[in-house]
């Protein structure tokens, strides 16, 4: 039983039903939230791999956007505790990015420029639900929001939609990335509040 | 990775107003009463949850004022469409209850044997987890050498002034919006010339730690990427304007 933090109320407007899970609040603003600084790789360098297949695969900039895109309006939530409700990218869906090689690996870490991971399984990147996105609202993606290019995984916390995406390892087992070696949940569902390991 | 994993359940704990501290017209600190408070990293910030009458609740995560080994203290900004700062800074009294969970993140934190010297740069109400670095080393009686860059609008929102002029560290104001008469300092926002002449040099490899609102925290991060400190040798904190 939580104790009643006195003259505290209500101001901001109820969330639309079913659209804000627990501990969160619409913002219309876009924050940004990285540990280091941005880092800036010119599309001629940059490649979008998939390691730990039975033959590696890579994708260079041109080819990556020679493959078929999509367009897709989504909710996302920040563990910080903001949510932004419909916003609009355009990205290559990673079901057209992990049929390209065989595997059966069960998870995944993202690898990214900065040095940034997070691990995923794979069944989350797979059945339309997850993106490597490269616009944002009919623009190309801002460095500072991730771009070139970004995972988006939307029905997880969006530390798991690792900026300046570069790559993914398939893995057997679920190891810790970035931010789950620093105590956040090893897989981030936003309805269940899985914000911290234990939760 | 250097991550130390916290991997016990964080619980919600009620804490208990001790003390409220008005550091500007905007800001104010709250001293908060722990019992079971398991201590924090300088750096580290806390989930904060009201709860109203009416069962509604509201979540937050604020940086940690206090240096480890302190009781636990916030410093808040009041935004003024926000749900949560202007009670804090406004309605809250001595006495009065609120819930904790933390102390959370182990990125944007500094250790003694981390070294430096450090270089920290802070806009606005970013300056309060590098003030809780700066109270830890003085606590500690650290010889590392340390230089904050502090942004800010005026000198009247400069936040623990007293305190940060006699820490121990050089501190250099850029006063954005307005100067006092007599102003010698710098009076523009944080650029790249201003940040070369007075960040550490590279050369003496220094960590750096970032904290403040986006524009700032970009800017100063790639500038310092320019004057050749490594990106893993500069640590960034954010807060965009998010409404709350």
């Amino acid at each position: 039983m939580s104790p009643i933090s006195r003259g505290f109320h209500r101001k901001r407007q109820e969330a639309p039903a079913g659209r804000v899970p627990p501990g969160q609040y619409v913002t219309k603003d876009f924050p940004v939230l990285s540990a280091g600084p941005t880092p800036r790789t010119a599309l001629a360098n940059w490649t979008f791999s998939i390691a730990g297949a039975r033959e590696p695969k890579s994708w260079t900039w041109q080819e990556f956007r020679a493959l078929p895109t999509e367009t897709l309006t989504t909710d996302i939530h920040c563990v910080t505790r903001w949510s932004k409700l419909d916003t609009t990218w355009q990205g290559v869906s990673l079901d057209v990015l992990l049929a390209a090689v065989e595997y059966d690996a069960r998870y995944v870490l993202a690898f990214c420029d900065g040095g940034y991971t997070t691990n995923l399984p794979v069944a989350d990147l797979t059945g339309g639900r997850a993106w490597v996105a490269f616009g944002y609202d009919g623009s190309p993606l801002g460095p500072e929001h991730g771009g070139p290019a970004r995972l988006l995984v939307p029905h997880l916390y969006f530390w798991k939609s690792a900026k300046w995406v570069r790559g993914l390892r398939l893995r057997d087992t679920d190891e810790p990335g970035f931010w789950e070696n620093y105590g956040y949940h090893m897989y981030g569902d936003p309805w269940r509040e899985q914000r911290y390991a234990g939760d | 990775m250097a991550g130390t994993a916290v991997r016990g359940r964080l619980t919600w704990q009620t804490a208990t107003v001790g003390s409220v501290t008005d550091e500007t017209p905007l800001v104010r600190t709250l001293a908060l009463q722990v019992p079971d408070w398991p201590g924090h990293r300088a750096g580290q910030h806390v989930d904060v949850r009201l709860t109203a009458d009416d069962g509604y609740q509201a979540e937050r995560a604020y940086s940690i004022a206090s240096a480890p080994g302190e009781p636990l203290a916030i410093t808040v900004e009041r935004l003024d469409d926000g749900e949560v700062s202007p009670y804090l800074t406004e309605e809250l009294q001595p006495g009065d209850f609120l819930e904790v969970r933390g102390p959370i993140g182990g990125y944007f934190v500094w250790e003694p044997a981390f070294g430096g010297p450090l270089m920290l740069l802070a806009g606005g109400s970013g300056v309060v987890p590098l003030r809780a670095i700066l109270r830890y080393r003085r606590l500690i009686g650290s010889s590392v050498p340390a230089r904050l860059l502090y942004s800010s609008r005026s000198f009247q929102d400069v936040i623990y002034q007293a305190e940060l002029d006699s820490d121990g560290a050089e501190v250099i104001y850029a006063l954005t919006r307005s100067q006092p008469p007599g102003w010698t300092g710098y009076a523009r926002r944080v650029d790249q010339q201003l940040l070369a002449e007075v960040a550490w040099p590279a050369a003496q490899q220094p960590l750096a730690y970032v904290c403040g609102p986006t524009s700032f925290v970009e800017a100063v991060a790639s500038g310092l990427v320019g004057l050749g400190y490594p990106a893993e040798r500069v640590k960034t904190e954010r807060f965009g304007a998010t409404g709350q």
